[in-house]
């Protein structure tokens, strides 16, 4: 109780912040689709703090809006009080939880694939297996071609393709635990793995792994780490992100390490949030803070450190979308820029509305295809006007999402991330 | 009450989608930026045509309810808060720009069109719209024009009223008037548009505002002046209008400012100073040059004790945001801020400044203060916390302190945020008996049932009022009485 009045009193705080004065609404990507007051962050504050003093009810247009928004926080961005508004969504979203109030196909993937699948890496990789044995053996195609899932709903049959495509080869199987640059050591990483990352994302990690090395940091992957957790506090499942983010702790507790690198924004930012988390918790709220500091993402890392300029020129037009988690959750915008500028012959277009969400927003866009295709549309216009030959970002969400709408629009564009970049142009020089 | 059947009679006039009705989306326009809440709205529309809007206020005097115009809701006064019986009727989605007329230099604008959307429109053809609130990332054309509201700028440039040069307005009788034009000259009877700008909301609704752009400035120059006291920095100010210069901006910042931008901003301000005069001159590159030697001369003359120019432009800006994060750092340091926006002659500046604080010593309250020291408008920003009911009640006092200063130095209470249902506790002391009737026999003759944002700048008799509810909990109802 005493934990639950302290909540109380925080998101009071957080609320009593709010000037009203609306400087978040021109950013706020919702708000932009309607210009509905009740879309925007501003309104969004009024109704959980109204809802949370009995003004208003846990109706269905309040809990419609408080998963219409997309949880980016650009708000926090533009707002000049610093209200977290982060934490008062995911809480307004716990409360829905509690009612078991979601929208229904959200309540089915927590069931399944938050609760159930991401929870352990074993069930991670089976059901990686059995999407791989479905996307390889034709069947995919063959159901795309067909348009098969069309006969159920046409959303279903585009959903579909924003799978991600699963691995030959999962990363935690294909490298060691420890793998150790060839001449002088400068320090030591540890690295996460991660749930998806891990399982469609091999080459990114490859990636990392291997610009790592090359710049003298040995590199250890400790065994027995889980997902991180952030799909699910962001979904009101705060129980299975701290079940979760507690077992990384105690694992990457065991190893000695200078830093944390990870090469996903939407985890770096969530694992730096374990310090939040945790707080007041007897067992953990210390260790969680060691943790936390340790996490970097792997450009913030990189431009801390310093990285081995190429030598060679990569001559091609290149335009950074800035992931959400990146931008607005840990304010990483200048140190990826810089990394891509610092390689010889490379023209960084700067992407119109750099900082919008591009609508993927972690389950967002299965949950709210429709919506997530609006704000996606705006991204992919953007993204044309740019004329890149490449567009680089940070986070596996944005990947696939960028991926699919350069697809839909027919736009001859590669996405990267700037580690990939960074290893492609050391490739291009051995 | 707004009954059912008034429903049915909108939605009628503007589809089902215009219509919001649900606790959620009344709720949600039951603010805008000022710290007094009123009540909840009975409902939301959003009209596409300025016919709509005409039935719509017909339909109000048919059956008696008030309409409360609303852009993006960012007004500091209150000036959108909804009134007993009242439907909230927007313009914000109302926002295309329709014709920018490079050789009349002039644009025609929808009311909904964010302020920063149009600057930067018309800054592809090499033209300028100075008018530049703090909010123009957020404000509408149609609320700037409503609130007569300034910026920045104003020094050199004037505010929104020197930019009108016509509107299409729905009066509360429901007639489309049409004033103005694009001819510079123009003496066709009363200057009916500047009534209707600044009104509030109360005389009509803009469905359609023609404003004027300048040429862009070919170059400026920016600076930061530091002083060791208050009273240099005001002088300064002084002599540099006295010496014939007209530069685009002269901001004040004051100590505690200064103070809460540094600890927010981190970009090096001394936190000693006693105060800042942000500088900015605009034009021809000669004339700015000589203009910049002479403004600095003046700087030194008047003690200041350090200046730093803007190299280029990315340094300007840099300067500038010292200023631009003002407000941001003050709302930062506490939990309550309350903005408050006297002015008073230029000559008076220093005076205003040393009762400011004066007041706030003897109240036992943090005051910071910047503004437009340049044309006598400052924002004192009173620091507090709304839940600390003492606190709050110390702050409210130094509020009606330092307006009756401004009012004794021969200013004014509101220099750009409009008075609203703020200000008008003091708005007769302020502008006098006869002027007062004057104003509400205009809004009896306009507006003969009082349909048009009702209680707003002033109330049609003279009434007494205790202080304005701050919770939504303390909601009072508003009585409103034909005017005698
Ligand atoms: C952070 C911040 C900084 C600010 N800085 C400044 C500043 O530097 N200078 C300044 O002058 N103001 C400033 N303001 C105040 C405010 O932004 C201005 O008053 C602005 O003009 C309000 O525009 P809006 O679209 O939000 O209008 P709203 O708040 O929605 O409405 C304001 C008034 O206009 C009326 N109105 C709105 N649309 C129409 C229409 N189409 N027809 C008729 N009436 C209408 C409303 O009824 C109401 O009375 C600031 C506010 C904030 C929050
Ligand atoms: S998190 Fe993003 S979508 Fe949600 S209110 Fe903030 S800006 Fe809008
Ligand atoms: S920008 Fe911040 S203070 Fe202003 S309305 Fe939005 S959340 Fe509130």
């Amino acid at each position: 109780m005493a934990l639950k009045e302290s909540l109380q009193q925080h998101l009071d705080d957080i609320y009593n912040k709010c000037l009203q004065c609306g400087l978040c609404l021109p950013i706020c990507p919702t708000y932009n689709l309607d210009l509905r007051e009740e879309s925007s962050p501003r309104g969004r504050i009024q109704l959980i703090h109204s809802v949370q003093n009995n003004e208003l009810t846990l109706s269905e247009i309040f809990v419609n809006e408080m998963y219409f928004c997309l949880d980016c926080r650009a708000c926090e961005t533009a707002c000049p009080a610093g209200v977290r508004f982060g934490e008062l969504i995911e809480e307004s979203r716990n409360m829905i939880s509690d009612k078991g109030l979601e929208p229904f196909i959200l309540k089915f993937l927590k069931k399944i694939f938050l609760r159930w699948i991401l929870t352990s890496t074993k069930r991670t990789k089976t059901a990686a297996r059995i999407l791989r044995a479905y996307q390889r053996c034709g069947l995919k195609e063959a159901v795309i071609e067909s348009g098969l899932l069309r006969l159920f709903s046409d959303k279903l049959h585009e959903k579909h393709r924003l799978l991600p495509t699963i691995q030959d080869k999962f990363f935690d199987e294909e490298f060691s635990e420890i793998i150790r640059p060839a001449g002088d050591v400068r320090g030591r990483v540890a690295f996460l793995s991660g749930c998806i990352m891990n399982v469609a994302f091999t080459d990114i990690h490859r990636d990392a792994v291997y610009v790592l090395i090359a710049n003298g940091f040995e590199v250890v992957i400790p065994r027995g780490q889980v997902c991180c957790g952030s799909l699910h506090a962001h979904n009101g499942e705060i129980d299975s992100a701290k079940y979760l983010a507690q077992k990384n702790i105690e694992v990457f507790e065991k190893y000695q390490f200078d830093a944390l690198v990870v090469d996903s924004a939407g985890c770096s930012a969530f694992m730096k949030e374990y310090t939040r988390i945790f707080a007041g918790d007897e067992k953990y709220a210390e260790r969680a803070k060691i943790f936390s500091q340790k996490v970097k993402e792997i450009t913030e890392f990189f431009s801390e450190v310093g990285l081995t300029i190429p030598l060679t020129s990569f001559n091609k037009k290149v335009t950074y979308h800035e992931a959400c988690h990146l931008v607005h959750t840990q304010k990483i915008s200048r140190q990826p820029r810089e990394l891509i500028q610092s390689i010889p012959g490379i023209e960084l277009i700067e992407l119109p509305e750099a900082t919008w969400c591009c609508g993927s927003a972690g389950i967002y866009n299965v949950v709210r295809y429709d919506d997530s295709m609006k704000i996606l549309d705006r991204k992919i216009k953007n993204l044309e006007s740019t004329g890149a030959d490449i567009v680089v970002t940070a986070n596996p969400g944005c990947h696939l999402q960028l991926q699919y709408g350069i697809k839909k629009h027919g736009l001859n564009m590669q996405v990267m991330h700037p580690i990939s970049l960074f290893r492609t142009v050391y490739h291009e020089k051995s | 009450m707004i009954t059912s059947s008034i429903t049915k009679k909108l939605k009628g006039i503007i589809g089902n989608d215009n219509v919001f009705d649900s606790p959620e989306s009344r709720l949600a326009y039951s603010y805008d930026s000022s710290p007094i809440n009123t009540q909840i709205p009975d409902l939301v529309v959003r009209p596409t045509t300025p016919e709509q809007i005409s039935q719509i206020v017909q339909l109000a005097n048919d059956e008696i309810f008030s309409i409360v115009p609303r852009g993006s809701g960012t007004g500091l006064s209150g000036g959108t808060l909804p009134s007993e019986n009242s439907i909230i009727l927007l313009t914000n989605h109302w926002n295309k720009i329709i014709e920018i007329d490079k050789e009349n230099l002039c644009v025609w604008v929808e009311p909904g069109v964010i302020t920063a959307n149009l600057q930067a429109d018309v800054e592809k053809y090499g033209f300028i719209y100075p008018p530049d609130p703090g909010s123009a990332s957020i404000s509408t054309l149609g609320g700037n024009v409503a609130e007569n509201a300034g910026g920045l700028r104003g020094l050199k440039y004037g505010v929104t009223k020197n930019y009108v040069l016509g509107l299409e307005v729905v009066l509360p009788t429901g007639e489309i008037l049409h004033t103005g034009g694009k001819s510079v000259k123009d003496v066709a009877g009363y200057n009916l548009k500047d009534i209707l700008i600044g009104s509030e909301g109360t005389l009509g609704i803009f469905t359609k505002i023609l404003l004027k752009i300048i040429p862009k400035p070919a170059t400026s120059k920016t600076f930061l002046a530091f002083f060791s006291s208050m009273e240099d920095a005001a002088r300064t100010v002084s002599a540099i209008i006295t010496a014939k210069v007209t530069p685009s901006m002269i901001e004040l910042l004051d100590n505690t400012t200064i103070r809460c931008v540094e600890d927010y901003t981190h970009i090096g301000l001394p936190v000693e100073t006693a105060a800042i005069l942000l500088i900015e001159i605009d034009g021809k590159k000669a004339l700015v040059d000589d203009d910049a030697i002479l403004v600095h001369e003046i700087c030194r003359k008047h003690n200041a004790t350090a200046i730093k120019v803007a190299q280029d432009e990315i340094e300007s800006i840099k300067l500038k945001t010292a200023r631009r994060s003002a407000f941001a750092s003050l709302a930062r340091a506490t939990p309550t801020t309350l903005t408050e926006d006297v002015a008073v002659p230029r000559s008076e500046i220093a005076k205003l400044v040393s009762r400011i604080s004066e007041i706030g010593k003897k109240n036992n309250i943090r005051i910071g203060t910047f503004g437009h020291a340049g044309v006598g408008n400052l924002h004192p920003n009173y620091m507090t916390d709304k839940r600390d009911k003492a606190a709050f009640a110390r702050a409210e006092k130094s509020i009606i302190e330092v307006e009756e200063a401004a009012i004794e130095l021969g200013g004014t209470i509101t220099g750009e945020h409009g008075v609203g249902l703020y200000k008008k506790r003091l708005l007769e002391k302020m502008v006098g008996s006869p002027s007062m009737i004057m104003m509400r026999k205009l809004k009896q003759m306009m507006d003969p049932n009082n349909i048009m944002n009702p209680g707003k700048i002033f109330d049609l008799r003279p009434k007494c009022e205790g202080p304005l509810p701050t919770e939504r909990e303390q909601i009072k109802k508003f009585e409103e009485v034909a005017w005698i």
